[in-house]
This record gives C-alpha cells, structure tokens and sequence, in this order.
C-alpha cells in the first residue's frame, strides 16, 4: 500500500504471478516509456506468495484483453490523486483480435495476410484458444 | 430467415431452418418444373481455387435447373485475374456482378475470409481438410429421405477420419440430433483430430466409439459411411500405398450387416467399396449424388430469398 501511494496519478498493474512482470511490460512497450514506470519482482503477497507490481506514472491506453491473456491473476488500479479510484479485474477474453497467431500452415491466415487473426476462448481451466477461421486450438498457458 | 446468410460451417444453420431447406429440396424433387425459372436474372459465381469437378457441376447444374446463370474459374492459375490477388479483394470484385458465390479453397476458412468482406451470400464448397458442409446437407438430405428421420441412429464412418473433410462435417450435423451414436472406424494413424472428439463428441454428450475392425462394427450400424484415403493429403508416399487399401467393403462383409442398413459415400471412390456391392439393395452412395443437386438448388433459392 505504501509503494501504492507513491504515484499521484497513474495505472498499478497488481498481483502480477511472480516472472510474468516482465512479459506485461515488453507488451506494452514502457520500457522504453518516458515516464516513470516503477517495477517490483517478487514482492510478498498475502494471496499468492510472490508477486510482480507495475506502476506507470502516466495515464496509457492498456490493452485489457491482451494483459488478462498474459496473466489473468492481475489487477490493474486506475489511480487518481494518490487513491485507487477504479479497480480492474482482469480475466481471460472471451475474443482476441492480433494478439494469437495462428500457427496451423493449412490455415487460410498463412496466405491471407491482411486478414485479422480471431481467436476464441473455448476451455477457460486450460486456457485453450480457437481459432476462428481453421478450428485449431492452442493453449497459451504462460511458458 | 436464410435470405442473405451465408453457409461456411454445418452448424451455421439451426435444425428447423436445415428442416426448411429440406422441405423445399422434397417440393423441388417431386416437381422440378415449377422451379425452372425461379432463379432468372440470378447469377451465381463459382470461386474454384482447386479443381472439383463433381462440385462444381452439381452447382452449376443446380443453378442452371433454376433457370440462372453461371461464371467462375475453376483453377486460379488459368485466370490471370486472381493471381496474387487476395480473397478480400476477389470477393469484393465478384459481388459487383455476381449475388451469391461458392467457394472452394485448399486453405482452412478462406470462405470465411470471403463472407466477412461482402453482404453477398457465400457458400463453402470445401476448405482444404476442413469443412464441406453442402456434402453434409447432401448427406443429411438422403439419410432422411430414406430412413425418414434424423433421430435414434447407429452411424459408422470408416477410412480417413483424420484429413476426411466430408466426415467432419457430418459428425458435427449429426450430433446435433436426438439419439445419434457414432462407430468410428479407422487405422491408428487416421483417427478423427482432437477438436471433434472434444469439442464435438464429449461436449454433445454423444456416445461413440473408436475401433480398427470393420467387421466389428457391422453388425450394429443403421449407416455406414465409406470415405476415401486421399492422396494429396498426405506427406509421404509409403503412408500413403501402407493405408489407402486398409478397408474395402464387399459383398462378403455386407452379410455381417442388417438387411436395411445403407451404405453411403460422397465419391469419387477408389477401391473401399468393390463393385460388387452397387447392385446390393443397401447401397444409396449413386442416389447421393441426385439429393446433393436438389439440395443445392433449395439452398441457393433460399439464401437468395426467391
Ligand atoms: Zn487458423
């Protein structure tokens, strides 16, 4: 909470699963951000042990679907003045638009390319994707 | 309402609006000549991205008994237009003249990609190893006609339920009925892939099983579906000749099966059903190809809205 309160107004990527910080913050390319972004690995979390935190000082455009594909645990806070003033579950998308790739070669996507790439969630407990066009599921557990 | 929809997977229509279609296909088959000039002015454009002859003809044929027209290529390469050019851009062209399209493709979901660029009615006509859902409607149109019902059936799909596009198709259709159990009979190698036993089956609650023994399954089957290994589907010669002849239905294994169980096949057939058995009572697969005209025609009429 204290580390929390240390940005005035920005977004804190919370309860990030330890090591997945990482991925979430080449994803939204901040490293190389001009603002200040704050990255803590392997905090301790009440609820799972170890976590990651993000802190943005700076009001960005996060990509929800695209974050709850990576780590679904997390919790994004919109912070305002130094208080959280909205609190964000992420989960799983139920759709995704250019995030998956499909990676079947008979999938008319290999040869379409303009064609966007839509994949639905179909098995929630093992993160199983499909994808619209050729059928093909892959998992995209966090590796 | 079917008018301006498309059909790209078997399921896309609900069982009441396949039971529209059916009907119609029944009025058209009983008599064709008030349907001749139902379609005038009409025309449909075959998008052949692969040679099938049999398809195509059965469209063309089913478009022109209803007095339209017809324009199309049936291999890319001929046609200059369609070089490089993407599906998104060829469908766009072709709706300017055309008001329904059919589609054949060697890559999965490209008629998808087509129907998502135009307001046009599309028709899949086959998507690589995918989806063929005009043979399903073929397929479900003669096993209705001739057993009366869709409900409380013993069906067995022998061959390559792995690359086999026909049988997917028709397990997806079919499980959406009441009572239906499936015998899948297939080589090791070419058992059907992970997302119909799992996304199909299980998730329907439907009971099948999987066997190697056609013999086994005979005796219990109201239909046997017979397909074809093809060749172009695999890799490497030596699968190939190993499993291409693995299952051959004869008049000697059509005693070990009840006296009205039919036998169907969407053709061409190599050598899975001997010859000997196209004059047994039992076999439909040459009627097959009748129902799959009239059940286009009664599919073009109804997306078109005439
Ligand atoms: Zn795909």
């Amino acid at each position: 909470m204290v580390l929390v309160n240390s940005i005035a107004k920005g977004i804190v990527i919370d309860h990030v699963s330890a090591g997945r910080g990482i991925k979430i913050i080449n994803h939204l390319g901040i490293d190389k951000a001009e603002y200040t972004v704050a990255f803590i690995m392997n905090a301790s979390s009440n609820k799972y042990g170890k976590k990651d935190i993000i802190k943005i000082e700076n009001e960005i455009d996060v990509d929800l679907a695209a974050l709850g594909l990576i780590d679904p645990q997390a919790t994004v806070n919109i912070i305002e003045s130094h208080v959280i003033t909205r609190k964000i579950n992420l989960k799983l998308p139920e759709k995704v638009v250019n995030i998956i790739t499909c990676k079947n070669p008979r999938c008319v996507t290999s040869v379409e390319k303009n064609a966007p790439q839509i994949f639905r969630l179909v098995d929630k407990e093992n993160r199983e994707y499909q994808c619209e066009y050729c059928d093909d599921i892959v998992d995209v557990k966090g590796e | 309402m079917l008018k301006g929809r498309h059909l790209l997977e078997p399921l896309d229509f609900s069982i009441s609006e396949l039971d529209d279609v059916f009907a119609l296909a029944e009025e058209i088959i009983i008599q064709p000549e008030l349907f001749a000039r139902v379609c005038s002015g009409k025309l449909l454009a075959t998008l052949f991205y692969e040679p099938s002859t049999r398809t195509r003809f059965s469209f063309e044929a089913a478009m022109y008994k209803l007095g339209g027209q017809v324009i199309g290529f049936s291999e890319p390469n001929s046609s200059s237009v369609v070089k490089g050019e993407s599906i998104a851009d060829t469908i766009r062209t072709v709706a300017c003249y055309a008001d329904i399209a059919v589609m054949r493709h060697p890559k999965e979901g490209a008629p998808k990609v087509a129907a998502y660029n135009t307001s046009m009615p599309v028709i899949n006509a086959g998507d690589g190893g995918h989806q063929h859902p005009t043979q399903t409607l073929t397929d479900l149109l003669t096993i209705k006609s001739i057993k009366g019902s869709l409900n409380n059936l013993t069906v067995g799909l022998c061959g390559d339920l792995k690359f086999g596009r026909t049988t997917h198709s028709l397990i997806e259709a079919l499980a959406r009925y009441e009572g239906i159990r499936f015998v899948l009979i297939s080589p090791e190698e070419l058992r059907v892939p992970d997302y119909i036993r799992k996304e199909v089956l299980t998730k329907k609650g439907r009971s099948f099983t999987e066997v190697e023994s056609m013999e086994e399954a005979l005796p219990i089957l109201d239909i046997l579906y017979m397909t074809r290994v093809q060749k172009e589907r695999f890799f490497n010669e030596e699968d190939y000749v190993r499993l291409k002849d693995r299952y051959i239905l004869d008049a000697e294994k059509m005693k070990l099966a009840h006296e009205d169980m039919m036998v169907l096949h969407p053709l061409p057939r190599v050598n899975e059903i001997a010859v000997e058995v196209d004059n047994d009572p039992r076999a439909f697969y040459f009627q097959q190809a009748k129902y799959g005209m009239f059940v286009r025609m009664a599919l073009i009429m109804k997306l078109l809205g005439v």
